[in-house]
């Protein structure tokens, strides 16, 4: 079987360059994002790891570029389509949010407006992001969606609290994808949802990538949906990205230590000596000095807390940000 | 054989009133439940998905909320007689786990008082210097450092800290019995390991039995002895742990199993699950709630509700695939 790094190399349709997203509080900068930089090929599904706090849906909020304050942009570029998102006036970024560019929350489901119909909430969003797009046009084409994720058309005409936790989720989906975007972010878009209907909800996405040609950035800390559906996949620690590689590999030889850490601590049926990463995830207003997992790392050294690794090109396609590979 | 149980829920159910008028209808959360924890250093898991009854079935023991009929008996006497009469010494021996370890704190207290507080409710102390020994023991059992903590407010501590300063205040108290709602779920998948291994410990080392509720498989087949699978209010499967994780009976069962995401990039899911009758509700009312959802449903599935029975070889499941 041919390695996914030995196929006709992939074009990149979003360069992400030392993106840098910090919080104003009183007591300083809240660091969340600091310093990342990577590649999402097309047409692929690109994984964002890492548990709570460590910057990954600050980092979905810097590329799409909405980060609320008294969160700001404190330097980096997002090339989209050879575009710097972060250049762009508001009117051309509205211009390729949803049609080019669509985003799912976490916790999007829940944030359905109570008191309008599906439809309606569906038709609004597209025209919206599509002014040219006639009303009924814009019906025809929610309808369309709601089939495509598999919900039945009666549901256009229903109400919020009438779906369940994983149709809302569909009806999300369905409104995200209504314009084919290029590339969607999807944050934690199976979290509080029943196994069963994770799953389900985890292969639609698959499956509708492959048939709209698009490409994904999923972002989750449940390193198992990672194995399920990606193709590379990005570990994230207190704000940094530690190790970038196809989802085989990484899963087959993580090269950073707390990507171990993080393998092994996944609970498997069978599996009775589960081992934690010892201590605590560090606070963003202060990182470590030096490799932000040294506190935590079993092979740390002097150098680990005194000189911060970057993140290097090891082979082709696997990066990682350690000194034991230096 | 008719040693007493532990804990005993004899064919307990919970019914909730919802809307008004004409459209009062009634929602059966737990459905006829009958389970027992037997002895010490035992725990079962219940596990089922949002809707199954499972955090019900919790309150209920821990009597913050009454069986509409049934009873739960607690070491042979029924829990709202221990808890009119010997209150303090009930949830002495009882003591429960949440989920949220962030919404159990006074945000206004710092965590020493927490533990004081505990101390001096249940008289576990005589002096200020026994309390003082008594709560950096237990800190220290479970792998915090009292210097770190003490003093502190609860929105300091992360939530893993939080988490284990509950089971900080379980050390102390030494109850019998844990009833453990999701108590890993909030927390971060590198510092559950951790917790887990505590709460085992306390079952090997201290006696200290465990019902462990969660909708996650995974984590419960760390602690448990014997898992019961709840659906909408219904047990529909009970055996010991390893006989349901290696051979689900229940089709439900089995989907949950086959569902569970496994982290090998190499062992992907082969089949689409068809999300459209995941979410389809019996509109009948009668026949086994697991119905429109099955694959091996038959015409009498739709009629009549298959109750839980006991097969040859001790587990329990039902189902008529298995009459």
């Amino acid at each position: 079987m041919p390695e996914r790094e030995d196929r006709v190399p992939m074009s990149s349709l979003l360069h992400v360059e030392e993106l840098k997203v910090y919080y104003k509080s009183v007591w300083g900068d809240y660091k969340a994002v600091d310093g990342v930089t990577f590649d999402v090929f097309e047409k692929e599904i690109f994984s964002i790891a890492g548990e709570s706090g460590c910057g990954k849906s600050t980092l979905a909020e810097g590329i799409l570029r909405l980060v609320k304050p008294p969160g700001f942009i404190a330097g980096g570029q997002v090339i989209f389509n050879n575009v710097d998102l972060l250049k762009l006036s508001e009117e051309e970024l509205r211009k390729i949010r949803w049609t080019k560019l669509a985003y799912i929350p976490q916790g999007s489901m829940n944030s359905l407006n109570p008191v309008l119909k599906i439809k309606e909430q569906m038709v609004d969003a597209i025209v919206d992001h599509c002014p040219e797009m006639e009303q009924e046009e814009a019906e025809e084409l929610a309808y369309s969606m709601l089939s495509e994720v598999g919900l039945p058309v009666d549901v256009a005409e229903m109400y919020p609290h009438q779906l369940s936790g994983g149709m809302k989720q569909r009806v999300i989906i369905a409104t995200a994808l209504a314009l084919k975007p290029q590339l969607v972010v999807a944050d934690e878009p199976t979290t509080a949802l029943d196994v069963v209907v994770q799953r389900g909800i985890l292969q639609l996405i698959k499956m509708l990538k492959e048939k709209y040609d698009m490409t994904v950035i999923f972002i989750s800390h449940d390193m198992a949906a990672h194995a399920q559906i990606a193709d590379r996949i990005a570990i994230m620690y207190a704000g940094k990205i530690v190790e970038i590689g196809s989802i085989e590999k990484v899963f087959e030889e993580p090269l950073h230590p707390y990507t171990r850490g993080l393998i092994d601590s996944i609970p498997t049926i069978g599996r009775r000596n589960i081992k934690g990463i010892p201590g605590v995830a560090p606070s963003p207003l202060n990182w470590p000095t030096g490799c932000r997992f040294h506190p935590r790392c079993i092979f740390a050294t002097e150098a680990c807390s005194k000189i911060e690794p970057p993140l290097e090109e090891l082979e082709n396609g696997r990066y990682v940000a350690c000194h034991l590979y230096r | 054989m008719n040693e007493q149980a532990l804990l005993e829920l004899r064919n307990v159910s919970k019914e909730y009133r919802v809307g008004a008028l004409l459209l009062k209808r009634t929602i059966r959360a737990v459905n006829n439940v009958t389970f027992k924890i037997p002895r010490e250093a035992y725990a079962i898991a219940l596990i089922g998905e949002s809707g199954s009854g499972k955090t019900t079935i919790a309150k209920m023991i821990l009597g913050l909320l009454k069986p509409t009929s049934g009873e739960i008996l607690y070491r042979g006497r029924n829990i709202s007689e221990w808890i009119r009469k010997n209150k303090l010494e009930y949830y002495r021996e009882v003591q429960p786990i949440f989920q949220d370890p962030y919404s159990v704190y006074n945000p206004v207290y710092r965590i020493d008082r927490i533990l004081k507080v505990t101390a001096k409710k249940f008289k576990l102390a005589k002096t200020k210097e026994e309390m003082r020994s008594l709560i950096t023991k237990a800190l220290e059992d479970v792998g915090l450092r009292p210097e770190d903590v003490l003093g502190r407010y609860p929105h300091q501590l992360s939530g893993g800290e939080r988490q284990r300063i509950m089971l900080a205040r379980i050390l102390m108290l030494k109850p019998r019995l844990i009833v453990a709602d999701e108590p890993v779920s909030m927390i971060d998948v590198s510092l559950r390991a951790s917790f887990l291994e505590k709460l085992r410990e306390f079952k090997e080392k201290m006696g200290i039995s465990c019902l462990y509720i969660s909708h996650d498989l995974h984590s419960a087949s760390y602690l448990a002895d014997t898992i019961i699978v709840l659906y909408r209010g219904c047990i529909v499967e009970e055996g010991p742990m390893e006989k349901v994780l290696s051979e689900p009976l229940h089709p439900y069962t089995q989907q949950l199993l086959s569902s569970i995401p496994i982290p090998d990039p190499k062992q992907r899911w082969k089949e689409q699950v068809n999300l459209a009758t995941l979410e389809a509700v019996s509109a009948l009312g009668r026949g086994c709630p697991f119905y429109v959802r099955c694959p091996h449903a038959m015409e009498r599935c739709s009629q009549e509700a298959p109750q839980l029975k006991e097969l040859e070889d001790g587990r329990k499941v039902s189902c008529f695939l298995y009459y």
